[in-house]
């Protein structure tokens, strides 16, 4: 029993996590709090089926073999990241971070309604990879296949970007950029890639979360990103705006109080349980308003 | 009369130049358009006190709040909870404590108190959220109108749960909303030219300089979200009596974003830049709709696809925000010259 909780808060804060990451990242390197990312997930969700607003989904790329299906459906996330900047942040580079963020609000509502218009409102059933939903038994636990998959899978994404942020050039310049970007630029840190490298990485970490969300739930709904990414921007600013590893911790942190919270609340309060989690939240923040890991920047400088 | 007094007068004249606005959109539908169009006034004038409402906080503070849709969700609640019928909610809402099972108030009251419980829920929320920095102070907004949403979508016994509520009274005329318009307007005018007001508008364009200062930046937000939260609370129950059915979705991300949207295309920086942006806003969408719903031009029926709208109007306030980032009236507010208020020859430097 405890161990199958342990599972769940695996799983459930590795895709917070990893969802987490993803706007942490382009924060860190332009200050835009992105608020369509919810409907990057949903966008790379539908990019998995042909369009028509028929209640039964008609698999397109989705029903490719998975050594094809998950590296295009990256590549349709990070495009569609690249895509966003190139339209509409890069022409806004200079502007304050609140009419970023309120341009990206825009962009969400944009990207939602046109899903709306190509594949009508009603959510659709989608079996990608059914044969993953079995439960083994795991060190006395019943686990699904799936959840072990997510908690490996996240890890490797973490480990691997972890690598990349270390070791590669376009690493290195990210989190320079994170840092202080004037100052990394006025060094040579090229701003156009770093920028455009941070949004096709959190494209690409929209659709990994858009993968697990359809192979869990099985269904594809206009609306499916919006709570997760929610949940990853309270992770954000728990863990300190632009914090990698602040992001991550917390989004791991939010999964296990999530689940702690389905377990230990009584049945009837059970509806509210997201209620009680954002609640949480500001109490967490009332005690450190700057997060748990609050970057170096995060304060003005004078 | 100095110089400084005439503009100082001048500025007095933007309220009731704004409310005179509203007043001349309100008697040309009044006396040229059909139903619908009586409806679509009634309905605009509603989002100005909304709008008007949310600019008391976002414009002066600069913070960009998510969670004003909340305040307009409890505002509608409260006054169905006060105003309809007892036999209605003993069906409906099987879980109100008797005193408000019984309620059967007047609107006027209702729409008072509808505010008044907006204004405290903020005055408590806000204490634990305007703590926070400006941005992540907006997600926390967020959060808070996810958690409203959350808790409103499953507290069947008292809310309904994710079922509308019916038969509001729907009293809410054109004349009725330009009335608590002009409230907002008025409110709202008289905020920012407060002490309070200025000192807010000092730390939104300079935070370090302002809290240097001497500004306690905290309580002047708090101060301005309450006042601001009790018109979106009032703008939630007239749109309640409006249509006459309520739902928690209704007053979800949809009605953020419109909100929003007005707010940003109409210049974040002005109370008469909240106003123009929601008439402005509100005929595009108007005409969008009916575009919807399908046009005969000659022999050819044109209709946009359901969501168009929604489309359209996010692109509009992109290229707003890249165009012309300080909105349409780029934080500038209407007013009547200072040397006309002063008379030309009395004005000395």
């Amino acid at each position: 029993m405890t161990l199958q909780l342990l599972f769940d808060a695996l799983s459930l804060g590795g895709i917070y996590a990893i969802a987490a990451l993803g706007i942490a990242l382009i924060f860190g390197v332009m200050k835009l709090v992105n608020f369509a990312h919810g409907q990057f997930i949903a966008f790379a969700v539908f990019a998995l089926i042909v369009p028509s607003t028929d209640a039964v989904a008609v698999m397109g790329l989705g029903a490719a073999p998975a050594l094809v299906l998950v590296p295009a459906i990256l590549a349709v996330g990070a495009g569609l990241a690249v895509a966003s900047e190139y339209l509409v942040f890069r022409p806004l580079r200079n502007a304050s971070p609140v009419a970023l963020m309120v341009a990206s609000f825009a962009l969400g509502v944009v990207i939602q309604n046109g899903l709306l218009v190509a594949y009508g409102g009603r959510p659709k059933a989608i079996s990608l990879w059914p044969e993953l939903g079995k439960p083994v038994a795991l060190l006395g636990a019943e686990v699904p296949m799936l959840q072990i998959i997510v908690i490996v899978s996240v890890l490797v994404v973490l480990a691997l970007l972890a690598v990349m942020l270390k070791r590669s050039r376009i690493g290195l310049e990210m989190r320079a950029a994170a840092e202080d970007f004037g100052m990394a630029r006025l060094l040579g840190v090229r701003a156009n890639a770093v920028i455009a490298g941070a949004f096709a990485l959190s494209g690409a970490l929209a659709a990994t979360v858009a993968l697990v969300l359809v192979a869990q739930t099985g269904v594809a709904d206009v609306r499916m990103g919006g709570q997760i990414m929610l949940v990853a921007f309270i992770a954000t600013v728990v863990g300190g705006m632009g914090s990698l590893p602040g992001a991550v911790a917390a989004g791991f942190a939010l999964g296990a109080a999530s689940v702690a919270l389905q377990a230990a609340l009584p049945i009837e309060a059970r509806p509210f349980r997201d209620a009680f989690l954002y609640g949480l939240v500001i109490l967490v923040l009332l005690l450190r308003p700057q997060g748990l890991f609050a970057a170096a920047s995060a304060k003005p400088r004078v | 009369m100095t110089e400084h007094q005439a503009r100082k007068l001048a500025s007095l004249t933007t309220p009731l130049l704004l409310i005179a606005l509203l007043a001349v959109f309100v008697l040309l539908v009044g006396a040229f358009g059909d139903r619908s169009l009586g409806r679509m006034a009634a309905e605009t004038l509603i989002r100005v006190t909304l709008v008007v409402g949310f600019w008391i906080f976002v414009g002066n503070s600069g913070v960009v709040s998510f969670g004003h849709a909340a305040f307009a969700c409890v505002g509608a609640y409260v006054s169905a909870w006060v105003t309809l019928k007892p036999e209605m909610k003993t069906l409906l809402l099987t879980g109100l404590p008797d005193w408000l099972a019984q309620a059967e108030w007047h609107v006027l009251p209702a729409a008072v108190a509808a505010g008044a419980v907006a204004a405290v829920l903020a005055l408590v929320t806000g204490a634990a959220i305007l703590r926070l920095s400006g941005i992540a102070a907006s997600i926390a907004t967020f959060a808070f109108l996810a958690m409203v949403n959350t808790i409103w979508a499953n507290w069947t016994p008292v809310t309904g749960g994710t079922s509308s509520v019916v038969g509001l009274a729907r009293y809410v005329s054109p004349w009725v909303g330009l009335g608590w318009a002009a409230a907002a307007i008025v409110v709202a005018a008289v905020y920012a030219t407060s002490a309070s007001g200025l000192a807010l508008r000092a730390t939104r364009e300079d935070e370090v300089a302002a809290s240097a200062s001497g500004i306690d930046r905290y309580r002047h937000r708090l101060a301005a979200y309450t006042v601001s939260a009790f018109f979106c609370g009032v703008g939630g129950a007239l749109m309640g009596h409006f249509i006459g059915v309520i739902n928690p979705d209704g007053f979800y991300l949809s009605l953020t974003f419109l909100m929003l949207a007005m707010l940003v295309m109409g210049g974040i920086g002005s109370l008469s830049g909240a106003v123009v942006g929601v008439l402005v806003v509100s005929i595009a969408v108007e005409g969008l709709v009916r575009l919807e719903k399908g046009v005969t031009l000659g022999a050819t029926e044109i209709a946009l696809p359901a969501g168009s709208q929604e489309i359209l109007i996010g692109l509009a306030m992109i290229l707003v925000l890249i165009f012309r980032p300080a909105g349409l009236l780029a934080g500038r507010d209407l007013s009547l010259p200072a040397a006309w208020v002063a008379g030309r020859a009395k004005t000395t430097k």
